[in-house]
């Protein structure tokens, strides 16, 4: 079992939580994920580890209440436990001086750029972000993102903070405006982290993205999360998560990603409606 | 008995699940003799005085001792016997392809029908699992520690050999629960969770302590476990790599690898979604991919969940199957078709990305292969669509690359294998030890326990041989 220590909640429908988990926060790197099962009858759900803390043996996972498993998962408080969490799984990004770089995070994937940009700050690479969210009141993170950025702007797909528009706009600006940009990593949903993939193209600037997949195992054995990157398919859970924007095949990306949506909806009406249709009794 | 009336003894059929009732539950097919079949069966053993059996047995259990055992009607006795070599006796009586072993060599089998061994295995085992086994004999404390890496067949064996022997040992499982491919693998209606979970906790009496949700390679490497005080290490990690066959159209929602699909349905218990939260979808035709015992186990399955047609194909003819001839007529019993001479060149999908239909190539056989069998040669020109719903692709697992990526000095060959000495499992890096599937690629659960044994054994003789 490993206890929830902490629970916050960032954003609406997005909640963090600490979790006791001395082994994996003894190991975790940027970029690596987890997989949890909250109980006995759960799905096994991957999610990127948002922090560590080796010391006090916990690490920090942020998810976004979207399916019926994140959903369960948020109602759990603190002191709660969940049944098996299993990691540090995936290869870590690739943390060097690269000098200037971008980090990008969309949406609950602020959460996960947020190491990332940190090790690369530390690093000795000059680090500018870019963080997106529907509103402001969907923002996190502001705060340490700006901690760990020489800068940080802030986009809201409705202009209550920062600036109107998607995190694309500010990119394209950097992209015109700045020379030397040399690495762009982009944490997000698959529309956005493709747009960016789009946008650095042309530049012909190194770009990364951490690919979300659906996973069952995490260990490369079932082959679920299967991309096609430069024409040959490889396992997110192994192989990545991080790939090369420029050579994922985004519509096997999108598509793949809506594999079980029927049963995605199939289950969050069992969970509001129990599993019998009671109108149909009556 | 006397000898005349042994051999007028006919071999006492196994009963079934009816195939028509069977097809929609996911409860075990074989229901296991009954105390008179079983009294029968046994009696049926020539009691040869230099048994041919026990040679066919990869780990040698001391086949007409036990089946003695049964005569006396000493049951308890008989499980003692084959636990003396084989720890899972309730599971290999139910998935050892006997015919190809122990009951190959039977004497009675070459003029006639073999003793049923492992029908009689599963007898006691089962007696044995309802009334409670004896006690559990440990060996004295060496105070050496082994880490056993992955709880599948040949882990679960080389550990509770290492125990009998008085060494400390700490089994590291990845999944959250401890089986290995009797787990995710091997289907409920095959081989009973309950009966795994039975054997594991037998297992685990002996002292052999389980970790799950620990991925060696990842959570903690082979180098660490010797820091964390490990005196030797075994690995047996198994075939988990799925391989795929590298057609276009793979990348299809609907098309899944058979370690998917099984993963899905035994580990997580899909076939009781929404209960269970984990989704899996077969529609109405399944296409499944191969014709291994993987292979039969998901077309099976896909029937269980309510597919209307659930189809095998296999490019070479119903003889070079490398399916245990008994789950192929239990398959066709229960309405699996079987398309022979038959590979996908390519699957097509429809505007969403959804597997619509699979091109077909009709095959002959041609000269044999390296491997003995006749080899398949494409016809040309002999391209047809196959309406598919789902696409399960069983056509063989890898190694598991985490491991030897992480262990420095650890060898393996071209295909990714661990490369250890078949006698002793001694890998190049020193206190290593491998075996099972990592080692030999996709092959049966006795001889990944065949392999774990011999490791033990190896094991055992060095942590001796060295001083603490």
């Amino acid at each position: 079992m490993y206890k929830i220590v902490a629970k916050k909640v960032l954003a609406p429908a997005i909640k963090q939580f600490q979790i006791q988990a001395p082994e994996i926060a003894a190991r975790a790197r940027p970029g690596q994920f987890v997989v949890l099962r909250i109980d006995e009858k759960g799905e096994r759900i991957p999610l990127t580890i948002a922090d560590y803390d080796p010391k006090g043996g916990t690490v920090i996972l942020v998810f976004q209440e979207a399916g019926r498993t994140t959903m369960e998962l948020g109602r759990l408080e603190e002191g709660d436990s969940i049944l098996d969490l299993v990691g540090p799984l995936g290869k870590p990004s690739e943390i060097r001086r690269y000098g200037k770089v971008i980090c990008i995070g969309g949406g609950v994937g602020i959460a996960a750029i947020y190491p990332i940009a940190r090790a690369l700050k530390e690093a000795g690479n000059e680090v500018v972000s870019i963080i997106g969210a529907r509103c402001r009141d969907h923002l996190f993170l502001v705060e340490k993102m700006g901690e760990v950025s020489d800068a940080l702007e802030i986009t809201t797909d409705d202009g209550s903070a920062g600036r109107k528009g998607f995190v694309t706009g500010v990119l394209q600006d950097l992209l015109v405006g700045e020379e030397g940009i040399d690495l762009v990593v982009a944490i997000g949903p698959p529309a956005m982290m493709r747009a960016v993939a789009e946008l650095t193209r042309p530049y012909r600037v190194r770009t990364v993205v951490s690919l979300n997949p659906i996973m069952v195992d995490g260990i490369g054995m079932c082959g679920a999360c299967r991309v096609a990157v430069g024409g040959k398919t490889r396992f997110a859970c192994v192989d990545g998560p991080e790939f090369n924007a420029h050579l994922v095949d985004w519509p096997v990306v999108m598509q793949r990603a809506r594999m079980f949506r029927e049963e995605e909806k199939r289950a969050v009406e069992d969970y509001f409606l129990g599993s019998e249709c009671r109108c149909r009794k009556r | 008995m006397p000898l005349q009336e042994k051999v007028r003894v006919e071999r006492r059929p196994m009963p079934v699940q009816d195939p028509r009732v069977r097809v929609g539950n996911f409860d075990e097919v074989a229901l296991g003799y009954g105390e008179e079949d079983a009294l029968l069966e046994a009696s049926r053993c020539l009691m040869c005085r230099k048994p041919a059996c026990i040679q066919g047995c990869p780990v040698e259990v001391e086949i007409p001792a036990f089946i003695g055992c049964i005569l006396k009607r000493e049951y308890r006795q008989a499980v003692a016997v084959i636990k003396e070599k084989n720890n899972l006796p309730a599971v290999c009586g139910r998935v050892c392809p006997q015919e190809n072993q122990c009951e190959k060599y039977c004497v009675r089998g070459k003029k006639e029908e073999p003793v049923a061994i492992g029908r009689l295995e599963r007898f006691v085992a089962d007696w044995e699992l309802k009334n409670g086994g004896g006690a559990v004999a440990k060996g004295v404390p060496t105070g050496r520690r082994v880490a056993v890496v992955g709880s599948g067949p040949a882990g679960l064996t080389a550990a509770a050999d290492l125990a009998r022997l008085g060494h400390e040992v700490t089994v590291f499982e990845a999944l959250h629960e401890p089986g290995g491919v009797l787990v995710y693998g091997i289907p409920e209606f095959r081989l009973p969770k309950e009966v795994v979970r039975q054997e594991i906790d037998n297992i685990r009496k002996l002292g052999v302590a389980i970790k799950t949700n620990t991925v060696v390679g990842k959570t903690v490497t082979v180098e660490e476990l010797f820091g964390r005080g490990y005196d030797a290490v075994f690995i047996g990690t198994g075939a988990g790599l799925p391989y795929f066959m590298n057609i276009p159209g793979e990348n299809l929602n609907g098309v899944y690898s058979a370690n998917e699909f099984l993963t899905r349905i035994n580990l997580m218990k899909a076939y009781r979604f929404p209960e269970f939260r984990t989704p899996v979808r077969v529609g109405r035709r399944v296409v499944v991919v191969g014709a291994g015992n993987v292979a039969v186990d998901c077309a099976r399955t896909a029937l269980r969940l309510g597919a209307e047609e659930s189809w095998i194909l296999y490019r070479r003819s119903e003889k070079e199957m490398p399916a245990r001839r008994e789950e192929v007529e239990h398959a066709r019993e229960e309405g699996v078709r079987f398309s022979l001479l038959t590979a996908p060149v390519r699957i097509l999908g429809d505007e969403s990305g959804w597997v619509r239909a699979v091109t077909c190539r009709r095959f002959e056989l041609g000269e044999p292969d390296e491997s003995g069998r006749r080899s398949p040669v494409p016809i040309p020109g002999s391209e047809y669509d196959m309406e598919a719903d789902t696409v399960v692709m069983a056509i063989g697992q890898g190694p598991n690359p985490l491991i030897p990526q992480s262990t420095p000095g650890l060898e393996v060959n071209r295909k990714g294998n661990i490369v250890a000495d078949e006698a002793t499992g001694r890998t190049t890096r020193e206190g290593v030890f491998a075996g099972g599937d990592i080692v030999t690629g996709a092959a049966t659960v006795i001889q990944a326990m065949g392999a774990g044994k011999r490791a033990a054994r190896a094991i055992h003789e060095y942590l001796l041989s060295r001083q603490k």
